[in-house]
C-alpha cells in the first residue's frame, strides 16, 4: 500500500465504510442517549473524538513495550485517564454542557469504539497513522451523532442549533433557527424511542446509498469502453 | 334428488382475512354510533379520516415495496387499524394528529416489520402510545358527554376545531377515570353525588357506560361469529374485576373505583374485544391467551390506578405484546397422540 493511499483509505474507513456508529454499531449508548439536540451531540462528539485521537496515539507509543497479556487493562487505564482530562476540561470551560451531558462524559471510557480502535488499529501501527485513524473514526462518530442530533432536534422541537452558547460562548446564543412557528413538538423524537427509530433509518439510508453505489459500479464495469474490441467481430465500436 | 356429490369439507363459509376484518369493522359500528351520540361528530370524523389515511399509507408502502396494491388493500387489515385508532383518539383532536397516527401505525408499526401478520405489536396501539407521549395536551382533551355538556358541537364548529384548530371552549370535561384518579378527599359514593360526569351516569359515568356496553355488544357478536375465542377477553375482564375487587376497599377516598366502574369506563370493552383479540400480536394457544389476557387486565388496573396516564389499555397491551412470544414458548399445547405435553423448555441433554 502506497503512502498517500493509506491515509485516504483510513479516512474513508472511518468516515464511511467502517463508521463506528453506522457500521460497527459501537458506542450506541451515548449515541442514543445524548443526541437529543445538536449542541449535546456536538459536545459529546468532540469529547469522544479528542479521547479517541489521543488514546490511539498513546497506545501506539507503548505498543512494543506492553505485552499482549496485559494490553487490555493498560489500554483501559490510558483511555480512563484521557477521559478524566477531557472531563476536567469540560468542567472548566463548558460547565453548563458538562452538567447536561452528566454521566455520559465519564462513560466515554466504556465506549467500545475507543477500545476497539486501540486494540484493532493503534496497537499494530505507528503513531501517525494511529492518530489519523483515531481522528477519522472520531470524526465519523461525531458526524453521525450531529446528524442524529439535528434530525431529532428538528422533529422533536422544531428548532436547529438551539443553546449553542453552551459550547461556543455568547456568540452562539442567537444561532437558534426556529424552523416552524407554533410547532407542537413531536416529543417522541427527543425521547429514547425516537433515537432508536431514527438511528435505524440512518443505517438503512447508508445501506441504500451503498447498494446504489455498488449497482452503479457494477453497471460501469459491464459497459463496453469506447474503442474496445468486440469479442467476435473485428470492427471497432464507434 | 341430489345427484351432485360434493366431497368434504362441507362448510361454505370461507373465513378469509378480508371477511374477518370486515366483520370486525362491522362490530365496531354500535360503539361508534354510541360514541357519536354522546360526544358528537368528532369520533366519526376521526374514524373516517384515520381509515382513509391508513389505507392511503398502506397503498403507498405497497407501491414502494412493489407489491400488488389492491390485493393488500382488499384484506382490510389497514382499514381495521384505522378504525381502531380513530375510535381510540379523543374526538375533535386536530386532523394532523389523526393522519400522523395512521402513518405511524401503518408505516412504523406494521410495514417496517414486514407487513400484515409480521407485526409484533398492535399497530393502532403503537400509534396511540406514540401520540400520547408526544402530544399529551392534545391527547388528553376529551369532549364532555351529552348528558352534562348540554349539547354536542355542530358540524361547522366541529370541522373548524379539527381542521383550523379553533378551540371549542366548554366542550371538554374530565373523564370518569380522570375524576376517580384525581379524587383524594371524597368517598366514592360522595364523588358520585357531586361530580357532574359521575352523577349523570347510571353505573359508571355519563356516556362512557353506554359506549362500553355497545362495544361489549359488538364483541359478543364477534364471539358468536367465532372470529376469536373467548379466552383472552374473558381472562382480561375477569382479572381486571379481580384487581378492582381487591383494591376497592369499600369506596374510601383513596379507592380505585368499583368493579362495574372499571368494566364500564375508559376503553375497557374496546380493548377487551377489539385490541386484545388481535390474532397477530397476541399469544396463540388457548392457555396462552388466558395468561395473556389475564396479565393485560392486571396491568390495566395497575397503570390506571398507580400510573401517570388515566387509561392504560394501550400500554398494557403493548407490554404484553412483548411477552406474547415468551408465553407461547411456555404454553405449547399437547400434540395429539403424544402422552405428555411437550414443553418448549424441555432440554434434550438433561
Amino acid at each position: 500500500m502506497s503512502d498517500t493511499n493509506q491515509w485516504g483509505d483510513i479516512a474513508q474507513k472511518g468516515l464511511w465504510n467502517n463508521n463506528p456508529a453506522l457500521v460497527q454499531l459501537l458506542g450506541l449508548c451515548p449515541l442514543l442517549a445524548v443526541s437529543g439536540s445538536v449542541v449535546n451531540a456536538l459536545g459529546l462528539g468532540l469529547a469522544t473524538m479528542l479521547v479517541l485521537t489521543s488514546s490511539n496515539m498513546a497506545v501506539s507509543l507503548i505498543r512494543k513495550t506492553v505485552s499482549d497479556a496485559v494490553r487490555l487493562p493498560a489500554f483501559v487505564m490510558i483511555i480512563a485517564s484521557l477521559t478524566t482530562c477531557i472531563e476536567l476540561l469540560m468542567q472548566a470551560y463548558t460547565y453548563e454542557l458538562y452538567t447536561i451531558l452528566g454521566i455520559f462524559i465519564p462513560l466515554i471510557v466504556t465506549n467500545c469504539a475507543i477500545l476497539g480502535r486501540a486494540d484493532a488499529f493503534a496497537s499494530k501501527n505507528p503513531i501517525l497513522p494511529a492518530a489519523w485513524d483515531g481522528f477519522m473514526m472520531g470524526l465519523g462518530f461525531t458526524l453521525v451523532l450531529v446528524t442524529l442530533g439535528a434530525i431529532r432536534e428538528i422533529i422533536g422541537s422544531g428548532t436547529l442549533f438551539a443553546n449553542m452558547h453552551l459550547l461556543f460562548g455568547e456568540v452562539g446564543r442567537n444561532w437558534t433557527l426556529t424552523l416552524f412557528a407554533d410547532y407542537p413538538g413531536f416529543l417522541v423524537a427527543i425521547l429514547p424511542p425516537g433515537a432508536f427509530i431514527i438511528t435505524g433509518i440512518l443505517i438503512a439510508g447508508k445501506n441504500v446509498i451503498d447498494k446504489h453505489l455498488a449497482d452503479k459500479a457494477a453497471a460501469q464495469k459491464d459497459k463496453p469502453v469506447k474503442g474496445s474490441k468486440r469479442v467476435r467481430t473485428t470492427g471497432k465500436i464507434a | 334428488m341430489a345427484l351432485l356429490r360434493i366431497s368434504s369439507p362441507h362448510t361454505h363459509r370461507a373465513l378469509g382475512t378480508g371477511s374477518v376484518m370486515r366483520t370486525v369493522v362491522l362490530a365496531t359500528l354500535p360503539g361508534l354510533a354510541v360514541l357519536t351520540y354522546f360526544f358528537g361528530l368528532g369520533t366519526l370524523h376521526n374514524v373516517l379520516l384515520a381509515s382513509i389515511a391508513a389505507l392511503g399509507f398502506e397503498a403507498l408502502v405497497m407501491k414502494l415495496r412493489h407489491r400488488p396494491v389492491m390485493f393488500y388493500l382488499r384484506d382490510c387489515s389497514a382499514l381495521v387499524t384505522g378504525v381502531l385508532l380513530g375510535l381510540a383518539l379523543p374526538p375533535y383532536c386536530p386532523w394532523w394528529l389523526v393522519v400522523l397516527g395512521s402513518g405511524i401505525a401503518i408505516i412504523l408499526a406494521k410495514q417496517l416489520y414486514g407487513g400484515m401478520g409480521f407485526n409484533p405489536f398492535n399497530p393502532a396501539m403503537v400509534a396511540y402510545v406514540v401520540l400520547l407521549i408526544s402530544f399529551p395536551l392534545q391527547m388528553s382533551q376529551w369532549a364532555a358527554p351529552l348528558d352534562i355538556g348540554g349539547q354536542t358541537p355542530g358540524v361547522v364548529v366541529a370541522l373548524e376545531q379539527i381542521w383550523l384548530g379553533q378551540g371549542i371552549d366548554g366542550y371538554t370535561a374530565a373523564t370518569p377515570l380522570d375524576t376517580i384518579k384525581q379524587n383524594s378527599t371524597l368517598l366514592v359514593s360522595d364523588a358520585y353525588l357531586q361530580d357532574p360526569v359521575l352523577s349523570a351516569g347510571q353505573f359508571a359515568g355519563a356516556g362512557w357506560e353506554w359506549v362500553n356496553i355497545a362495544f361489549l355488544a359488538g364483541g359478543a357478536f364477534l364471539l358468536y361469529r367465532r372470529i376469536f375465542t373467548w379466552h383472552a377477553p374473558v381472562a382480561m375482564l375477569l382479572s381486571l374485576s379481580l384487581m378492582a375487587f381487591l383494591f376497592y376497599d369499600g369506596g374510601s377516598s383513596t379507592s380505585g373505583g368499583s368493579i362495574v366502574f372499571h368494566l364500564l369506563s375508559g376503553g375497557t370493552m374496546l380493548g377487551a374485544f377489539f385490541i386484545v383479540t388481535d390474532p397477530v400480536s397476541s399469544a396463540v394457544s388457548n392457555k396462552g391467551r388466558l395468561i395473556y389476557g389475564a396479565l393485560i387486565g392486571v396491568l390495566i388496573y395497575i397503570i390506571r390506578i398507580w400510573g401517570n396516564y388515566p387509561d392504560a389499555i394501550a400500554f398494557a397491551v403493548l407490554l404484553m405484546n412483548f411477552a406474547a412470544p415468551f408465553i407461547d414458548y411456555y404454553t405449547l399445547p399437547r400434540t395429539y397422540g403424544h402422552s405428555k405435553s411437550q414443553r418448549a423448555t424441555k432440554k434434550d441433554d438433561t
